[in-house]
């Protein structure tokens, strides 16, 4: 008896899968992640401190430029490539940090308004919505006005401006959880409202919240990188991402492009691959999540 | 009908309320707000007025009365920088605002919607991977760095289009590209799915079974329909452009609103920057509003709901 065989083409064809395991976002990220580590060991330079005598020296392969300064010079003398290893350092520990701290709170006050209800539910999702209502960059310069600006502070506000999109998913999937045999189960077993929470709704929805918080990583440095080139992000003369390109402006109408363009290529792989993982994330451990 | 939308009516009124009492208190709770509503440097009679005008001796409930009814008669405050007031300012805005909003939305359609359809059509091929692989880039740069890119190459390398600056359409150009793109990728990302969910759908079947060509089937039966939802998000999506440019208007010293907070930050100028932020939310809240009414207009089923 013949057996046919499926129709699958063998041929090799341009394809883009997000089922397949990212490898090189997560490789990109965890180099990030030890360049931030280990800035102090790789940095050549001093990132804070120039020599005005080498201004806007190019990058070393450029005429003009020489292996002293692989990435060349800012405004101020002071060596790019330092600039940007500790830069990273910056957009990882904002980022992690926002991230995390907007999770802890949004996935909190998620649990606890999907499962309490009642008017808790009702104070928090309208609190959540109005959060939800300020567009989110203006809403954090709002906050910069009031608070100033540094690099604790930054997390604060991007957290104080983040959570509410925890808030909203954990609500949602708390609401269908609670519904489900095992904690009716419990329930009747005469766990407390507190031990429920903790023990059988928060392990549920913790997948959510890492999916959730993957995608966020991105938006969260776009922000902070936003809020520093505006000048009320990280204060200088810290080297964060987004402050060096707004430094980079001021030779990029005489032509020193790589003020603008290497540390915009910094955050772009960081953000490219925590979007890439964050997707990969949330086809494997969140089939619910899909849709977003 | 009417209950519905009196209570959508209702609802956002709560919204545009605990607004103003959650910039309220942002402004109350950190601090001495004086320090905040008047000039830095003000002498001590001057302190003093706005003390009195805010009445901020007075019970928290009674000043955020008086700030509520400021807000309710368009007085958002004078402007420390430009001594005037700061309605005025933010309304002489507006109109670049909504311009450059136009011309990113045009943008982003016009590169969304085809390349959605493109995606959807040849679903799991080269455009479908090419498409991901835009929406992902779209999503994923920042749109400030887009902008200093495009001025590098179109300004400074090229020398075809102004830096920065507005007044002809050759202004308006990378600004507008800059803004649009990531529209233009979150456009794209919704044409396609709407696309193939009508596509999937029985009229399709029914219309490719009657023998029509399939340009035929994508152009006229599918593409309508798959438009209503993109269209719904373009509509939201330009009140958002309108609020998120600012650092787009920065990067090309464009005069809008986005302009104005920067201004409004660099000359710590708080009640522009608190306006701003008021009047971005406030505009929101009613977008929402009309899009739910649209929506019950069209569709029964909303209003019957509940």
């Amino acid at each position: 008896m013949a057996i046919e065989s499926p129709a699958v083409s063998l041929a090799p064809r341009f394809s883009f899968r997000l089922d397949a395991f990212p490898l090189l976002p997560t490789l990109i990220l965890t180099s990030i992640g030890l360049i931030a580590l280990l800035a102090g060991a790789l940095a050549p330079y001093d990132p804070e401190i120039g020599s005005l005598a080498a201004r806007f020296r190019p990058p070393a392969w450029q005429a003009g430029g020489s292996v002293e300064h692989l990435l060349g010079t800012d405004h101020l003398g002071r060596d790019v490539l330092s600039r940007l290893i500790f830069g990273a350092r910056v957009s990882v520990v904002v980022g992690f940090t926002a991230v995390v701290v907007a999770g802890a709170i949004g996935t909190l006050l998620g649990i606890i308004s999907g499962y309490l209800g009642g008017w808790v539910d009702q104070v928090i999702m309208r609190i959540t919505d109005t959060w939800l209502a300020l567009p989110a960059l203006t809403f954090a310069i709002f906050l910069t006005a009031i608070v100033g600006p540094s690099e604790m502070n930054i997390v604060i506000i991007l957290a104080a401006v983040y959570w509410t999109r925890y808030a909203r998913v954990i609500r949602g999937e708390v609401l269908s959880l609670k519904e489900r045999e095992f904690v009716r189960l419990a329930v009747v077993a005469g766990c407390s409202k507190w031990t429920i929470m903790r023990r059988h709704i928060l392990p549920n929805v913790l997948n959510s919240a890492v999916v959730l918080g993957t995608l966020m990583l991105g938006v969260v440095i776009v922000t902070e990188a936003a809020l520093s080139f505006l000048g009320v992000g990280v204060p200088p003369p810290k080297p964060a991402w987004g402050l060096m390109l707004a430094d980079g402006k001021k030779g990029m109408m005489v032509g020193y492009w790589w003020l603008t363009v290497l540390p915009g290529l910094c955050i772009m792989l960081m953000v490219l691959s925590a979007n890439l993982l964050g997707d990969w994330l949330r086809v494997k451990l969140d089939p619910q999540l899909r849709q977003l | 009908m009417t209950n519905y939308i009196l209570r959508r009516l209702g609802y956002s009124f709560v919204s545009l309320l605990l607004l103003s009492l959650t910039i309220f208190l942002f402004v109350r709770v950190t601090g001495d707000p004086t320090t905040l509503l008047v000039e830095p440097g003000a002498p001590q009679a001057d302190v003093d007025a706005i003390r009195e005008r805010f009445g901020l001796d007075q019970p928290i409930w009674v000043q955020y009365g008086t700030f509520l009814s400021s807000l309710v008669t368009g007085d958002f405050g004078n402007s420390f920088y430009y001594r005037t007031p700061v309605l005025d300012l933010y309304l002489s805005r507006l109109p670049n605002s909504l311009l450059l909003a136009l011309a990113a939305m045009v943008f982003s359609l016009l590169i969304g919607i085809p390349s959605g359809i493109l995606a959807a059509v040849r679903v799991g091929g080269f455009w479908d991977s090419a498409g991901k692989l835009f929406s992902l880039l779209g999503l994923s740069l920042p749109s400030f760095w887009v902008g200093l890119l495009l001025i590098l190459v179109f300004s400074v390398s090229l020398g075809w289009l102004p830096s920065s600056g507005s007044g002809t359409l050759w202004h308006l150009l990378m600004p507008a590209f800059a803004l649009g793109w990531y529209f233009a990728a979150a456009h794209m990302r919704l044409t396609r799915s709407s696309m193939l969910e009508v596509l999937g759908s029985e009229y399709i079947k029914l219309a490719r079974l009657k023998g029509l060509p399939e340009s035929l089937v994508i152009a006229k039966h599918a593409f309508k329909n798959a438009l209503i939802p993109v269209l719904t998000l373009a509509g939201i999506n330009l009140v958002i452009m309108i609020n998120v440019a600012v650092v787009v208007e920065t990067v090309f010293a464009w005069p809008g609103i986005g302009r104005l907070l920067y201004e409004g930050i660099t000359f710590r100028d708080f009640p522009v920057v608190q306006a701003v932020v008021l009047l971005g939310g406030a505009m929101i809240v009613l977008v929402n509003l009309l899009i739910d009414i649209l929506y019950a207009l069209i569709d029964p089923r909303i209003r019957l709901e509940r």
